[in-house]
């Protein structure tokens, strides 16, 4: 049985994310495009979708029936015209929260690696920083925002980029780390054998191991980073935010607008992942197929 | 033959733990060390980027960690105080959003392994239920919530919930099909019951895979509990106490930091009494120097 | 170790088919007939894919046969199954980790809800049995590969079962180990008075062990010869070194390379 002591805190996440990909990729070859594979996929996918528009529909006609006020339970139908009519007020907040979100991944993820690799090389740092790392994992780390619209300024993208990089920058830290140390120790053992410098071990053994954990976690980071630039401002922020665009519509209980604003949020999060799977297959086209046929 | 004693089994913190707690414990005096020398220089040198290391933005540490003696509002109770009964509001939201979560969980993993068509009918949707970005959505809940006249506190703990069950159903399901193949066979050459074989084999088993998910799933819960209170009309929570203070920051600095500090001790309290009950219940039967997390 | 006529195990044209039909069937046996008396010690020997682990299954319920007769102490296997009629000891020791040695082996009694005084004392002399009694109270993890096998061993004996079924329990420990372990195993029993059968893939360690060796092949897994061990009981380190031993191995050995030949 393998030793599941030894699974922490953020593996979780790639145990879930592999199963968010086996429910939405379906276990076949990424590779076969035959109609069976198509079919598999659509099976795993189609009856949540199915639901999903069931619920849409029923969820309609009894707001409809029941002529429910808009702030209790609004329509459907409702959200979508906000969605049109409000367009280019919510996808510019939306585009200026991406900004955030961005910001906060990119530097987040460059320090995570960056310390990960220091990890590496001195044994002194990985033993002192690994188990703050893992106890920092536990704290609400959204409870920085307030700090951080103070000291970069509440209208700056700034406050929210370094909540999302603080958020970003652990997980990505602990699985890199774990990827480039945990590499089977008669891999190293024939590096060693073949006197290869400390360079050449990294660049042929263990960045290579570490890939896989590296994307893992940066799928992991990329929803999360969406979702904490949001909940960053709610602690405040600019008017054109998606955050403080969704809690402004809220307090005036306009509810659809802020559906509508929600639903911009997620097609920005689908994207987001969407992008950094395709990412993912260029870098490493061998795992991907590896990894169907592990699923499998 | 055999290898390690008996006696260490009943030792209470083994040498490994006591030198990662002293590095926790390192890391943050470098963290605070790090923070006054950044004040000093900055100052010295007269820079104001990335941060300003004035008093107010950059409060010194030690005023910090005084604030919590003094009286958070002129003539009331001490700071310390009022943190402390705001943490049990958000803790309490937490706790039971967390319970059932946890329960969910559990009983779906229990469910799914059982029947596989189960698993296999109702599994994308318990997926798909996590596509939806529920922190996002919370205060809006919250608010809507009020509208329909809900408790606070319960649409809270309901959001803290969904935000749990999810890990907990997937590591559970993953623990209960953890046994190797010889184990399932044993039981079956015992010809025990569907209900001994879960009992007796698939839930030990996967303890701590479900352990694993509770420490993750105690930080969300807490995170849950925080985003909900922001848009709470009356101040009693740590999320309503944070938005109080960030409001009043020009002048009150010191007591924001206190505040997310207590915010940051909350989040690692839970995880530590989730972290000691699964010492207690999953640690003693693996080896003390093995290296686990 | 006494030798009634009573009949533990009769097989007769048992075959046993994985697999949808097509190309994607395997046939693990064909044809086995197998007739084992009370008392014996009869090995399972043979190549990769030969059948004896599935031989071993068929007999324990775990599997059922595609065609053909079997009878496990005078009843079908499954009914054998549920009356605890064999205990089973695999490769991997398979304890539960998150028990004490004497609770691993009151797995079977719980299950069967023996009372627990019952159990403790029916566990504990088990292990005594098996010259673990100070271990009692330890844990998996603090015990050598050698030793968990003997608590497997003791939890399999835990129900005075007729049969004992060995799938290979000696094949993860080392040389030395192994036959210490064998020679626990020949006293063992002796002193319970089972019927054991054993699946191995070491040829003197069939020797050594058992009454009968039954040599099989594989492709489709079937029963090529069965040998007679016509060494005495007690057998000790003098017997590893007898020539009668030696030319048993030899006897084995060349059946096996018979059958590989006609493959």
């Amino acid at each position: 049985m393998n030793d599941p002591g030894a699974t922490r805190d953020v593996e979780i996440h790639e145990d879930h994310e592999s199963d968010v990909l086996t429910a939405f990729e379906g276990d076949v070859p990424s590779g076969t495009r035959t109609p069976s594979a198509l079919a598999h996929r659509l099976r795993h996918v189609g009856p949540a979708v199915a639901a999903f528009f069931i619920i849409v529909a029923l969820w309609e006609a009894v707001t409809r029936l029941f002529d429910i006020e808009s702030f209790i339970l609004p329509k459907p139908s409702e959200i979508v015209v906000k969605f049109f009519s409000d367009a280019s007020i919510i996808w510019a907040a939306g585009l200026n929260t991406l900004y955030e979100a961005l910001g906060g991944l990119v530097i987040g993820t460059v320090l995570g690696v960056l310390v990960a690799l220091a990890t590496v090389r001195w044994v002194r740092v990985r033993e002192g920083l690994m188990p703050f790392a893992i106890a920092a994992n536990s704290v609400p780390i959204i409870a920085l925002a307030p700090i951080t619209n103070a000291m970069f300024g509440l209208t700056s993208p700034v406050s929210k980029m370094a909540v999302v990089a603080v958020v970003v920058f652990f997980p990505v830290m602990i699985n890199t780390a774990r990827g480039l140390i945990e590499v089977d120790v008669r891999e190293l053992e024939l590096m060693r054998s073949y006197a290869a410098s400390p360079r050449t071990v990294m660049r042929q053994v263990r960045v290579p191991h570490a890939l896989p954990y590296f994307f893992s976690a940066l799928k992991v980071s990329s929803a999360l980073s969406l979702i904490a630039a949001i909940v960053a401002e709610y602690f405040g922020g600019p008017q054109d935010v998606l955050g403080q665009y969704i809690l402004n519509r809220a307090f005036q209980l306009l509810f659809p607008e802020a559906w509508a604003a929600i639903l911009v949020a997620s097609i920005l999060g689908i994207g987001f992942y969407v992008t950094i799977l395709i990412a993912e297959r260029l870098v490493m086209p061998w795992h991907v197929a590896f990894r169907s046929a592990d699923d499998a | 033959m055999a290898t390690a004693t008996a006696d260490s089994t009943q030792r209470r913190f083994s040498g490994a733990q006591l030198s990662r707690a002293l590095s926790v414990v390192m890391v943050v005096v470098a963290l605070i060390a790090a923070w006054e020398l950044y004040k000093v220089i900055w100052k010295a040198v007269d820079l104001t980027v990335p941060v300003r290391p004035d008093n107010v933005t950059m409060p010194h540490v030690w005023d910090i960690l005084h604030e919590f003696t003094q009286p958070a509002r002129r003539g009331g109770e001490v700071l310390l105080i009022l943190l402390l009964r705001s943490s049990l509001v958000t803790l309490f939201e937490a706790v039971v959003g967390f319970a059932i979560g946890a329960a969910v969980g559990f009983g779906l993993g229990v469910t799914f392994v059982r029947s596989t068509t189960a698993e296999r009918a109702f599994m994308p949707y318990v997926v798909a239920s996590q596509t939806v970005p529920l922190l996002a959505i919370a205060p809006m809940i919250v608010i809507w919530g009020r509208e329909l006249g809900l408790p606070s506190w319960l649409v809270v703990a309901v959001i803290a919930s969904y935000l749990t069950f999810f890990p907990v159903a997937i590591n559970t399901l993953r623990g209960l099909r953890s046994p190797q193949a010889t184990a399932t066979e044993l039981m079956r050459s015992y010809a025990a019951s569907p209900r001994e074989v879960l009992w007796k084999l698939q839930v030990p088993s996967a303890l701590p895979y479900i352990f694993t998910a509770l420490k993750v799933s105690a930080t969300a819960a807490v995170i849950g509990a925080l985003i909900g209170e922001l848009p709470g009309s009356v101040g009693t929570g740590l999320g309503r106490v944070l938005l109080d203070y960030s409001q009043r920051f020009a002048v009150q600095s010191p007591k924001l930091y206190a505040t997310v500090l207590m915010t940051c001790l909350v989040g690692i309290a839970f995880v530590g009494v989730v972290t000691l009950v699964e010492h207690r219940l999953v640690h003693r039967r693996l080896d003390p120097e093995a290296r686990p997390a | 170790m006494s030798n009634d006529a009573r009949v533990v195990v009769e097989a007769r044209g048992v075959s046993k088919v994985f697999g949808a039909s097509g190309s994607g069937q395997v046939e693990a046996l064909r044809g086995i007939d197998l007739s084992i008396t009370g008392g014996e010690f009869v090995s399972l020997i043979g190549p990769s894919g030969c059948g004896k682990s599935t031989l071993l299954r068929l007999v324990g319920d775990l599997l059922s046969p595609t065609r053909g007769e079997l009878q496990v102490n005078g009843k079908n296997p499954h009914q054998a199954r549920l009356d605890h009629d064999y205990g089973m000891v695999f490769q991997r020791a398979t304890l539960l980790d998150w028990r004490t040695v004497r609770k691993n082996v009151e797995l079977p009694l719980e299950i069967l809800d023996s009372a627990p005084a019952e159990r403790q004392e029916r566990a504990n002399r088990m292990l005594e049995l098996v010259q673990l009694g100070e271990f009692a109270e330890h844990y998996p993890w603090q015990l050598s590969g050698g030793m968990q096998q003997r608590v497997a061993i003791a939890r399999a004996l835990t129900f005075r079962p007729a049969l004992l079924l060995m799938d290979e329990p000696f094949g993860a420990l080392d040389e030395m180990t192994r036959e210490l372990m064998q020679q626990e195993v020949l006293r063992i029993w002796r002193e319970t008075d089972t019927t054991v059968i054993f699946v191995t893939h070491s040829i003197p360690e069939a020797v050594f062990l058992s009454s009968r060796v039954v040599v099989m092949s594989p492709r489709p897994g079937r029963i090529a010869d069965i040998i007679e061990v016509d060494l005495s009981y007690p057998r000790d380190e003098d017997t590893r070194e007898a020539d009668a031993y030696y030319a048993k191995i030899t006897e084995v050995r060349e059946a096996l390379r018979r059958q590989e030949a006609s493959a």
